[in-house]
């Protein structure tokens, strides 16, 4: 029985990742990511969304009609983010102003929708929770190697404090602008993609 | 009239939905194997967002902001129901994707046969409630501006699909090493991709 349970955690981590394995969650790590704060404070929210919603479907799972599970879902799902935004809002407004609406996106984000559909609706209330948290974790372990690349090679800070010397930038390094911009996420993503797959062989297509 | 075309213009090119914002990737990613598809995907989404973004501006404006109710009794121009508002848009995106899949199934059974499962996976698609999110908070003067930004939104993301779509095509024939093949070279072009659009960035009209 532990066994199990600790598997539903470390396999997000790696084999079945979210992000580069399962292709959910895309958008939002892609656009929050330019700095390390709130790329970590997005990848709680999203953690504290699945795994609660997990929860919560999981529990309804044999009262919701087929037809209308989608409604139900989405429903318990913007009644999740809705609190988390307003607890971002008050709690650390500034981060929240940087993440905009990629806080309310959560709703649509494909982790959510993806393992409810997956796995809450056919699984016991504490295996869907462990399940959101696991999957929440291999959102998180993206976000945050994106973040910190991103933060520490585009402006030459991380989580806001100076971490590059002076010194270096007397030399004439320079911070590399590209990363912060959109387009660099998008190349970062494919290369840890291809990190990932030249090490675990069967997750290469064809 | 110069600020409508303004807009259109940008919201295709400059604030691009998915090479600026990455909204829609998850589709984008999975249907862009051939053109036909990424083609009907594109349209579809173009019609859902000229019809949600546009209703959820006259949403926002006449019931959810802040003083909106007003209109009903002056004793409402203090209330804000803007909280409401992620539920209240899902709500109606889930509501007009319904209506559009049994529009769409009524009048041109082939076009519904060959989306298939994508038409009712737009209401999902972070592309349409995104757009309803910018629209909020970018916060339009009229509903000539709402409809032209949902217009150009929808053929920005029509362009990206159908283009990264054409160029995966042409990659069936290329040696791409193992690892990278399928997904990893598809984000790795849709960032040059995104490079590529950064040259509009200085458009002015």
């Amino acid at each position: 029985m532990a066994g199990i349970n600790l598997k539903l955690i470390k396999n997000p981590l790696s084999r079945e990742n979210p992000i580069t394995v399962q292709v959910l969650g895309i958008c939002s790590a892609l656009a929050v990511t330019a700095k390390l704060q709130p790329a970590f404070v997005m990848a709680l929210s999203v953690t504290v969304v699945v795994a609660f919603s997990s929860l919560i479907i999981s529990f309804l799972r044999n009262t919701i009609p087929s037809r209308i599970r989608i409604i139900v879902q989405l429903v318990i799902v913007s009644l999740l983010v809705i609190i988390v935004d307003q607890v971002l809002k008050a709690f650390v407004y500034e981060v929240s102003k940087q993440l905009s609406v990629f806080v309310g996106l959560i709703i649509t984000n494909c982790i959510v929708m993806g393992r409810l559909e997956a796995f809450a609706l056919s699984h016991k209330p504490f295996d869907s929770f462990l399940d959101g948290i696991g999957n929440g974790m291999g959102y998180a372990v993206i976000l945050i190697t994106l973040g910190f690349i991103r933060e520490l090679f585009g402006s030459g800070t991380l989580w806001g404090y100076k971490i590059i010397p002076q010194f270096l930038y007397d030399l004439g390094y320079q911070n590399n602008s590209l990363m912060i911009m959109p387009p660099m996420a998008l190349i970062l993503v494919g290369i840890i993609i291809w990190i990932q797959r030249s090490r675990n062989k069967d997750l290469c297509e064809k | 009239m110069q600020e409508i075309i303004n807009i259109f213009v940008k919201s295709i090119f400059v604030d691009n939905m998915i090479f600026a914002f990455f909204l829609g990737m998850c589709s984008y990613l999975a249907v862009s194997k051939t053109v036909k598809t990424s083609m009907g995907l594109g349209i579809a989404v173009v019609f859902v967002l000229v019809i949600t973004v546009p209703l959820n501006y006259l949403i926002d404006n006449y019931l959810l902001k802040e003083g909106a109710l007003s209109w009903i009794s002056p004793k409402f121009a203090n209330v804000d129901l803007s909280f409401l508002s992620f539920i209240i848009f899902i709500a109606v995106i889930a509501a007009m994707v319904q209506l559009v899949e049994m529009f769409v199934e009524k009048t041109s059974p082939t076009l519904y046969a060959q989306l298939g499962i994508f038409l009712p996976l737009i209401a999902v698609n972070c592309a349409i409630l995104g757009a309803s999110l910018f629209m909020q908070e970018r916060e339009y003067s009229n509903i000539g501006e709402v409809i032209s930004f949902s217009l150009g939104s929808g053929i920005g993301w029509l362009l990206a699909i159908v283009g990264i779509a054409a160029i995966r095509e042409k990659l069936r024939y290329s040696q791409i090493p193992a690892p990278l093949k399928g997904l990893g070279i598809t984000f790795i072009i849709t960032g040059l991709m995104a490079i590529a659009f950064m040259s509009f960035l200085g458009i002015k009209l």
